[in-house]
């Protein structure tokens, strides 16, 4: 547990970059400083190993008030991650990870293993030890700088924006497995961020900042999106909360209808449908995609084949959010969303207007809701 | 000119006696490495110091500007004046402790630059890191900054090193040895074979130890620093194979 006791930082210039910041976060869970910038989130993250001293106020690592512990050795216990990774240029992938280990007197071997450990842990491929810095990508980087600060298995873990100096597509996985990694290790991590989708989407608890270092509310991410605090939480949170909210309650009890449907590589001969679209399915009964029957019948002889699919669907799991299913049915050329069970295989379909049904009848703004899929929540 | 060069320093008897090659050679060795040691242990300090504090940068710019500006001849026959009346020495020192002293100043200003500026240019995130892993200050200086500025400083100790050993002819003027000696009797009898083979000499020397420099610069430098991983980067399919089912992790 990482607990701020009205913690301030003052610059002699006059600037108030936190303003008495009394908060809590919890052991085990990943609570996410967020806030436009000037709001003090990097300034309190870095409070807490002192890379800045608060002018006032204290912080506590469990019971212990970290302006009595000396900082390189404060500093060791707690894991940090920033931005650009900043990797030694100079020192190979393995050592970069035996960092802290070193620090604290490992012996070498032991280090150096621990770093290859880590290596695999992040995902990455073992002949990347010997390598440096400069041979990996950004994505890469940025795994290593996460293997880094988890080298000396520290309870506790900053991340100073550590996924937004990378492409879109990497950091969606990059946060897929941290999240991943999170359930196994469940540290308390301090997160900061000035996206709030990757706050929602991180975060056991979000802490909304604003510009001068106030605290503009401390919440769920299901709470933040149903009800933000006020006027400028609203505004910061951003458009489609209603539809995003949806992505925290889970679907529960759907009643879907059967699919007629076609096996790939079979013979379009006689096949019907009553409005035209038939759900392909593999031989495992997994759903491949949507076949017009009117774009595809020129011949009797035409078999169902990949290039006549229509792939704009997506797919939700029996157990997936009101999102997810929502989703599915908005996404889907033929209108029936498609629902398939853990396996991967065809449940059955349903349509938006029995999703909007089933939203209007659940009880309005549960205030904690369970979280659903996507783990670490 | 080229062969009388040649005629000069084939001639065998040039290599031997107490004006012969080897001996200034020798002479011209140890008053060049004198003034590089006391020189690199002077900037070499004060360069990490206030590179890593990031204070006093004014007196870097300072001496670095003063310091090249200065001429060298007058600045020796100003410290023999000025110091050699109170040596009371019956060998060498008396004009030797003045050039030293000349040939110091004028190795200062490159090497303090560039590792001030190695120091100083190392990336903020790079720093930073160190820091929070819980590196002490010194700890970061010695195991972060140095090996990262490592390839400016031993520029500036190649360029410290050129510099000298080209300047240290003027050791002659004040009636010291080393190579100069070739430049200063030679326009002295007017033998221009002899001094333009001075000067060849003083080439060669400052070629040979540059490419010894950089011999150690290649061996000091870490290979992720250089950049010259990438030659390696050859045969091995395994690795490419795993290169390929990792691209998608980037």
């Amino acid at each position: 547990m990482i607990r701020f006791d009205s913690v301030s930082k003052h610059y002699p210039d006059g600037t108030v970059a936190v303003d008495s910041l009394d908060l809590v976060a919890p052991s085990g869970q990943i609570t996410v400083f967020v806030g436009p910038s000037g709001c003090g989130k990097t300034t309190s993250l870095r409070m807490i190993n002192r890379m800045i001293e608060p002018t006032s106020g204290s912080i506590w690592l469990d019971d212990q008030d970290t302006s009595r512990i000396a900082t390189h050795e404060l500093r060791r216990q707690i894991g940090y991650v920033i931005q650009h990774a900043g990797l030694f240029p100079h020192r190979t992938i393995v050592d970069n990870i035996a960092t802290v280990p070193l620090l604290l007197g490992w012996d070498r071997n032991k280090a150096r293993a621990r770093g290859r450990e880590l290596l695999e842990r992040v995902g990455l491929p073992a002949h990347f030890a010997e390598r440096y810095p400069a041979q990996l990508s950004g994505g890469q980087q940025q795994r290593v700088g996460v293997a880094r600060a988890l080298a000396a298995d520290p309870p506790v873990m900053l991340m100073d924006e550590p996924f937004s100096a990378v492409d879109p597509i990497a950091r969606d996985q990059l946060q897929e497995e941290f999240l991943r990694l999170q359930n196994e290790l469940g540290k308390t991590i301090v997160f900061v961020t000035h996206d709030i989708d990757e706050a929602i989407k991180l975060g056991d608890q979000v802490a909304v900042l604003r510009v001068g270092g106030r605290l503009a509310q401390l919440a769920t991410p299901a709470q933040l999106l149903s009800e933000p605090a006020d006027a400028f939480v609203a505004a910061f949170v951003g458009r489609d909360r209603g539809y995003r909210a949806l992505g925290f309650t889970p679907v529960g009890e759907l009643a879907t209808h059967d699919e007629p449907t076609i096996a790939m590589g079979s013979a379009l001969t006689g096949a019907e449908a009553a409005d035209g679209w038939l759900l392909a399915v593999d031989d495992q009964g997994a759903p491949q995609g949507w076949l017009r029957l009117a774009d595809s019948r020129p011949g009797a002889d035409t078999t169902v084949t990949e290039d006549l699919l229509h792939r704009g669907g997506t797919v939700a799991g029996a157990d997936a959010s009101l999102r997810a299913v929502l989703d599915a049915c908005l996404s889907s050329p033929s209108g029936r969303g498609v629902i398939v069970d853990e396996a991967g295989r065809l449940a059955g379909t349903v349509t938006a207007s029995e999703v909007l049904a089933l939203i209007e009848r659940r009880a309005p703004a549960d205030p904690n809701p369970q979280p659903v899929g996507g783990g670490g929540q | 000119m080229i062969a009388e060069i040649w005629n000069w320093l084939s001639d065998s008897a040039h290599w031997h006696g107490p004006d012969g090659v080897p001996i200034h050679l020798r002479e011209h060795l140890q008053y060049s490495l004198i003034a590089l040691l006391i020189a690199a242990a002077i900037a070499l300090p004060l360069g990490l110091l206030i590179g890593h504090t990031g204070r006093g940068s004014f007196v870097v710019v300072a001496i670095a500007n003063s310091f090249r500006a200065l001429p060298t001849v007058g600045l020796l026959t100003f410290f023999v004046i000025l110091i050699a009346p109170h040596i009371h020495s019956t060998g060498t020192a008396t004009y030797l402790i003045p050039s030293e002293i000349v040939l110091v100043l004028l190795a200062i200003p490159s090497m303090l630059t560039n590792t001030y500026a190695g120091i100083s240019a190392v990336d903020p995130a790079v720093r930073d890191a160190a820091r929070g892993m819980g590196m002490r200050g010194s700890q970061t200086l010695w195991q972060v900054e140095l090996p990262n500025a490592l390839p400016l400083i031993f520029s500036g100790i190649r360029s410290s090193f050129l510099q000298v050993i080209a300047t240290a002819t003027i050791t002659a003027y004040v009636s010291l040895g080393g190579l100069g000696r070739y430049l200063i009797d030679g326009l002295a009898q007017q033998d221009y074979p002899q001094m333009a083979s001075g000067a060849v000499l003083v080439a060669v020397l400052a070629l040979l130890i540059d490419v010894l420099l950089a011999a150690v610069q290649r061996y000091a430098v870490s290979r992720g620093i250089t950049g010259r991983y990438s030659r390696k980067r050859i045969v091995d399919p395994a690795e490419q194979q795993a290169m390929i089912a990792a691209a998608p992790l980037t």
